[in-house]
């Protein structure tokens, strides 16, 4: 590669003054320039690396010994490498009933999260009605409302009815906290499907529901999936409403199972190696889905700032 | 085939007098958002018109023991604002917010930039852990953080007392409050930067080349072009990013929670979320922990207002 490339570079506002092309040359890259490139690099490589090493840790401390982790001198790299750590917590009888309510609390909160942020997303998109706007605005706001501003006034309407470390209430509170992101999130995709099409598709004598199953909804796939992955993001990592809904251990979801784990090992000292393969594994699926749906989410944050 | 039939007869149709969408609209659209508003109206409607009932009452010793809750005025919010320790709790949380949200963008921002200058490869390198970091659940995170930090055997305290601090060694992070609110504010920059850097970087990006360029060619320094042209450029972007930063600092019960568990005075590093915990679950003074609920809830709104009315533009086009 040489140092110096010429370029034809045409600068719009005089091409548009003249009706003639600019020929300019780029700027030359001299050796201090490539010197200050290498320090920025070396400088993002550090970043990274501070950035990445609690990742690595957690995965590294996993497949340790807790002997080995108990040593004055850390070791950086995988020496004693084993899955002892796995099958500790495979063996230890509350990891699976716990990945059996996470999963259950997950499952129903994502089934109703789609059916009604679906609902939600095809009416502010589709139709222009009365009261319209001020739904968007009301979703919107309860979108950044924190749990922790309801989660008592959830707890005693959940110990008043019996609620309280059942699969539903939990359930019921994710699904509410989690539809207006992805009524948010769907509008999107929904109003990417031209109605004309449908009608179309009507027109040429296809039923409105037969119409709607065979063009509108494989076309909204994309965007089902990305809310679907989110929604099982949010219940599967959620934690605060967990605490105040599921206080019995035995309605443990896998954070709060990861916490009581934790702390009743503290007293003989934390078992450090097993609570961090207890977070790998708590982890992996959410890292996996999650780069699904990283773009997505960051526009829906941003929409009205980043135009795309 | 017939690919040309549909928009041709889409036209004729919107053509018509009396197109089919049009006799819906009425009906339709309430029918829709009728069942998410229901979903709403139950798991978060009800509770806060609950919460905004027992936040006049007050709970004493007799309510503990079945009596009926007893209407006390606004004491709960008047609690709220003179009692030492709710204020503590307010100030402190308020503190924080700040701190770590302006460290937060501060930090995001920097990354951002300096992902425009480095080699290709390392930006890539630096995408792929930021996102990991930021991929990682609040418990995990915190969970390694705690390890980290542990006094006996934690990397951190082994590599102070290698750089040269030896008191270090066998250092209580989570026994103070103030060493405690650092190893909080670590953790919550490190899963909080990743986000504003990916979502400036992508702002930086629409910043057009031909701009910079001609800059350039005008004279102007990598400073200037920095200041006098990126910035008011990405500034919408900024302060979104930073609004949502308020917002979700302000809600850290989690991160605080778990590292409490760590052994600190529970009391000395309460944030809003884990003081009204305090107060309802505790020690079941509903009234006052509604009261609080209702003041985060109001602030957040107030918080958010700017952003909302941001993204609301942007829907409206």
């Amino acid at each position: 590669m040489s140092a110096v490339t010429p370029d034809i570079i045409v600068d719009p506002n005089v091409a548009k003054a003249t009706g003639l092309p600019v020929v300019r040359e780029r700027a030359k890259i001299t050796p201090r320039k490539r010197a200050t490139k290498w320090a920025f690099s070396l400088l993002g490589l550090i970043v990274a690396l501070i950035w990445a090493f609690p990742v690595y840790w957690m995965v590294l401390s996993a497949f340790t010994p807790n002997a080995q982790l108990r040593t004055t001198t850390p070791q950086f790299l995988p020496v004693h490498a084993t899955w002892r750590n796995f099958e500790a917590i495979f063996q230890e009888g509350s990891f699976w009933p716990a990945l059996r309510m996470s999963l259950a609390i997950t499952g129903v909160t994502l089934v109703a999260v789609l059916l009604f942020a679906f609902l939600g997303a095809l009416a502010i998109s589709r139709f222009r009605f009365k009261g319209r706007k001020s739904f968007i605005l009301a979703v919107l706001f309860i979108q950044m409302l924190p749990a922790e501003g309801l989660f008592i006034a959830q707890y005693r309407m959940l110990a008043s009815t019996g609620m309280l470390n059942r699969v539903w209430g939990v359930s019921l509170f994710y699904t509410a906290a989690i539809i207006p992101f992805t009524i948010w999130m769907l509008r999107g995709f929904v109003a990417g499907v031209p109605a004309e099409l449908e009608e179309a598709a009507m027109v040429d004598g296809l039923s409105r529901t037969r119409a709607f199953f065979k063009i509108t909804l494989p076309l909204l796939m994309p965007g089902l999936i990305a809310s679907g992955v989110f929604a099982f993001l949010q219940a599967w990592n959620e934690f605060t409403i967990a605490l105040v809904a599921l206080p019995a251990n035995s309605a443990n979801t896998l954070p709060l199972w990861l916490r009581t784990f934790m702390t009743a090992s503290v007293a003989r000292g934390v078992d450090w190696a097993q609570v961090m393969a207890a977070s790998t594994l708590i982890a992996i699926p959410v890292i996996i889905f999650f780069l699904f749906v990283q773009g997505r989410m960051t526009s829906g944050l941003v929409s009205g700032a980043v135009k795309g | 085939m017939s690919t040309a039939a549909p928009p041709l007869t889409a036209l004729e149709a919107s053509r018509q007098p009396q197109p089919i969408r049009k006799r819906r609209r009425p009906i339709a659209p309430y029918l829709l958002i009728g069942a998410p508003i229901v979903v709403l109206l139950l798991g978060m409607g009800y509770p806060l018109f609950r919460q905004i009932v027992t936040s006049f009452q007050g709970f004493g010793l007799a309510q503990q023991f079945g009596a009926d809750a007893e209407w006390v005025g606004l004491d709960n919010y008047v609690n709220v604002f003179t009692t030492p320790e709710a204020l503590a709790v307010l100030w402190r949380s308020l503190a924080f917010m700040l701190v770590t949200s302006f460290l937060i963008v501060g930090i995001g921002l920097g990354i951002a930039l300096l992902m425009r200058v480095v080699h290709g490869w390392v930006k890539v390198f630096l995408q792929v852990t930021l996102l990991l970091a930021w991929a990682t659940p609040v418990i995990a995170s915190v969970t390694v953080f705690r390890w980290l930090f542990d006094w006996n055997n934690g990397v951190v305290n082994w590599l102070l007392v290698r750089l040269g601090f030896d008191g270090m060694a066998g250092f209580a992070w989570f026994s103070t409050p103030f060493t405690f609110f650092v190893v909080a504010a670590v953790v919550i920059v490190w899963m909080g930067v990743p986000f504003v850097a990916m979502s400036l970087f992508a702002g930086l990006t629409q910043v057009p080349d031909e701009i910079l360029e001609a800059a350039r060619i005008d004279g102007a320094s990598s400073t200037q072009i920095l200041w006098r042209i990126i910035m008011p450029l990405v500034k919408p972007v900024l302060s979104i990013v930073l609004l949502l930063q308020f917002i979700w600092n302000l809600r850290v019960f989690a991160q605080i929670r778990l590292l409490q568990d760590g052994g600190a005075p529970v009391t000395d590093t309460n944030l809003l979320g884990n003081f009204i915990f305090q107060l309802g679950i505790g020690r079941q003074d509903f009234g006052g922990a509604a009261a609080v609920s209702l003041v985060v809830l109001l602030l957040t709104i107030v918080i958010s207002a700017p952003y909302v009315r941001s993204i609301m533009k942007g829907d409206s086009k």
